[in-house]
């Protein structure tokens, strides 16, 4: 029998599940030989409160000595899965950004979440007068929490979707006992576009034209996007996406927008890059909404509501 | 008051949501409904973001679909920003929003309902799963999962991102096609086609023909259906058309997408985080009634397959004529979802193939020239889960002010809660339910590719 496995999501979109998949035909002797899954909702009909929905109203996970995670937690269903996942497995993997940083949906956290939440059944497509459900559906958390902010994980693998290979990776060092091999560096450091130094570059420009290269030519021939003017969060962005050489984006010929989280993990996107902008003579003000440059990582207290502005109440 | 059963969560679908049937003192369902139990709120969080950077942000709605969120986005933004894609830049985005329906469609067949026909339903939970699948059918299997990556690898190798991508962007499309891609993407193509047209053989023989008497019953409703066909003949279409709304009694209204809020409302109840739209045009209400429904109709594989006067290429047309003489139009029963889904997945390899052959595909010229400015813009098209409209308003500067985003699933979320209690109605009785009842009242989930 292979090694006990449990995998679970939260506030995800099932991205990582699918990059999961795309780890193709090698795929199949770790699921049918080396790993015993054990519990899994999206390819498994293991059941909280017992097969038949009678067992009780405590959710109820198998022992596994792998636990894999996706997405990060935004209400109470998501926090008692994820304590219930650490009580049950030995060793509890965060995958994907939104499980290490929050990911996308921790956008909610630079507002104020429940009026937003609430707005959701205000849009014009909905019957007046209709509010946010409150019954069999479990409420919702202040913000969205990366996991470990709740509970001790053993193992980070980020990204908007993690690399494949990386997910074997770690799969397969777990099998033969040691540390995974994951990239550490940033995602300029494994970029082969052509840098030519600072230019004249002194302001940023939105990505609503397309970058300057010659289709014909290798991707090493296309110069660098800051270099071109975009912002291109590579600098400040851990490395991973890379599946063929360059970063993926980059291979599409569009600015990176940081998926990978952070390149130091309690670093700040936002801030970082900042920083390397204005180092480099460019003036920040050209930057529209650089709090979506915390779009993947606005877990761990990064993004925050705006501080509203006291507005005098006339008399 | 008798017994709640709590089937959470709800297995081999593609989000978080659960059923629960209220017995009564007898033993029969009282009541029954399926809760989607997570809410995001994208609509609000995608407010203040500068309106082409929005594509490459809601394509994190589904994991699984991320080509449908991404184009349907990239409309509305082009539609914001009053620009009009390069005829090249908008067959890109097509041919790729085609391409990932072959994808979607060969996993939700064979890695998420197979187990249920292959395995049998009643089957024990720990084999009744994919892996079960490959232990049963290796060589089926095999293949599957090859299949599946190749349609897979071929987005990812030119677009650079198959999961959450990047390449279309306002205005067009971010890179032009090479011809050796379009050459690889050909062969790859063909290959399929030749495994789509096997696949519906082999469940029509190993499925539908063995289970003919549990698809006439399980989770049978009677609904209108929504869908997108060619403006002009009506054809089934996936990535631009015009919407037709056809009551249960096959007649139907056309309209724009873009005037959609003129047809359709969004009801809300207090059990579940997910609206339930419904068709507002037939002034009759909002009603899940089993006898007489109101305002409810379906989107996914059968409302297009029911709602189309015909499909534009050979082999898919030819299935659709066979599955017409057989279950007539507009068939009704829920489990034909899966047959409907081999049809489209017949349609998305050949349409593929013809948008490779068109003769600008390769052209470089693949982005008009966009300016961010204040506007309206509303993007509709087929996800594999249904109609998808994304609405966005801009403000001076380009950025989102205001977003309403009705997405595939959302307009199934009413039928899916008839098919459950139907479902469980029809199945528990004086207290007996067991493992296999309990699997097929979501099994009338599952059809709905939710």
């Amino acid at each position: 029998m292979g090694v006990k496995t449990s995998l679970e999501w939260l506030s995800s979109c099932s991205g990582c599940e699918i990059s999961l998949l795309n780890i193709g035909e090698a795929l199949v002797p770790i699921l049918t030989e080396h790993l015993e899954i054990v519990h899994a909702p999206v390819i498994m009909d293991h059941k909280y409160y017992g097969q038949c929905g009678d067992q009780g109203l405590h959710l109820q996970l198998p022992e596994a000595t792998v636990g894999i995670i996706t997405g990060g937690v935004a209400n109470e269903e998501h926090l008692e899965v994820l304590e219930e996942m650490r009580k049950k497995c030995a060793i509890l993997i965060a995958l994907g950004s939104c499980a290490t940083q929050g990911g996308i949906p921790a956008l909610m956290n630079g507002q104020d979440a429940m009026a937003s939440f609430d707005a959701v059944y205000q849009t014009p497509s909905t019957d007046p007068g209709a509010v946010r459900p409150n019954q069999i559906v479990p409420q919702l958390l202040d913000r969205t929490y990366a996991l470990d902010e709740k509970v001790k994980i053993d193992l980070q693998l980020p990204g908007c979707p993690p690399n494949p290979a990386h997910i074997a990776e770690v799969i397969i060092s777990l099998l033969e006992n040691r540390a995974p091999n994951l990239p550490t560096k940033s995602v300029c450091d494994t970029c082969p576009t052509r840098r030519e130094g600072k230019g004249a570059v002194d302001q940023v420009k939105r990505f609503i034209e397309n970058a300057e290269f010659d289709p014909a030519q290798p991707i090493s021939e296309m110069r660098c996007l800051l270099e071109q003017g975009f912002v291109c969060m590579g600098p400040v962005t851990a490395a991973g996406c890379a599946k063929r050489g360059a970063p993926s984006c980059i291979d599409a010929r569009v600015p990176c927008r940081g998926c990978y989280g952070p390149v130091r993990p309690k670093g700040n996107q936002m801030l970082d890059m900042m920083n390397a902008l204005a180092s480099n003579g460019i003036d920040t003000k050209s930057v529209v909404d650089r709090r979506s440059m915390l779009r993947f990582s606005g877990a761990h207290g990064n993004l925050r509501p705006k501080k509203k502005v006291a507005v005098k109440e006339e008399a | 008051m008798g017994k709640v059963l709590n089937i959470q969560p709800i297995t081999r679908i593609e989000g978080h949501a659960r059923i629960t049937v209220q017995l009564d003192d007898a033993g029969n369902v009282q009541d029954a409904y399926m809760s989607l139990m997570s809410l995001r709120g994208f609509e609000k969080f995608i407010e203040g973001r500068p309106a082409e950077e929005v594509p490459r942000i809601v394509n994190r709605i589904c994991g699984i679909c991320p080509w449908m969120h991404h184009t349907a986005s990239n409309k509305a933004v082009d539609g914001c920003f009053g620009v009009t894609p390069t005829p090249t830049g908008q067959k890109l985005r097509e041919l790729l929003q085609v391409m990932a329906h072959i994808n979607d469609k060969i996993l939700h067949f064979f890695f998420l309902a197979a187990p249920d026909f292959v395995l049998g339903p009643d089957a024990d939970y720990s084999v009744r799963n994919v892996i079960g699948v490959v232990k049963a059918a290796p060589e089926l299997a095999t293949e599957v999962v090859k299949m599946r990556q190749l349609g897979q690898m071929m987005i990812d190798r030119f677009a650079g991102k198959a999961i959450h991508p990047v390449a279309a962007v306002a205005g067009g499309f971010s890179k032009p096609l090479p011809e050796e891609e379009r050459q690889a993407m050909l062969r790859d193509t063909r290959t399929l086609l030749d495994f789509s047209l096997y696949a519906l053989d082999f469940a029509k023989n190993n499925v539908f023909n063995r289970y003919l008497d549990v698809i006439g019953k399980l989770g049978v409703i009677t609904t209108g259906f929504l869908g997108t066909v060619d403006r002009n003949d009506g054809s089934l279409r996936f990535f631009d058309g015009k919407q037709r709304l056809m009551k249960a009694d096959g007649s139907y209204i056309d309209f724009e997408g873009a005037d959609y809020l003129d047809y359709i409302g969004e009801h809300v109840e207090p059990w579940g985080y997910g609206k339930m739209p419904y068709a507002k045009v037939w002034n009759e209400g909002f009603s899940l009634d089993l006898e007489a429904p109101k305002g409810i109709y379906r989107v996914n594989t059968l409302s297009r397959i029911n709602v189309c006067d015909q499909i534009s290429t050979p082999k898919a047309q030819e299935a659709l004529e066979e599955f017409r003489a057989a279950f007539g139009r507009p068939a009704q029963a829920t489990l034909l979802y899966h047959y409907a889904r081999l049809i489209e997945l017949i349609y998305a390899c050949e349409r593929t193939i013809e948008l490779l052959n068109w003769e600008g595909i390769t052209d470089t010229n693949v982005r008009a020239k966009v300016e961010p400015k204040a506007g309206r813009g509303v993007g509709v098209v087929e996800a594999p889960r249904g109609t998808l409209i994304h609405d966005y308003t801009t403000d001076e500067q380009g950025c989102i002010k205001a977003a309403n985003l009705i997405v595939g699933t959302t307009h199934n979320i009413g039928p899916m809660n008839m098919s459950v209690k139907q479902a469980a109605s029809s199945m528990i009785k004086d207290g007996h339910y067991d493992e296999g009842i309990m699997n097929k009242v979501e099994m009338a989930v599952r059809a709905y590719d939710p």
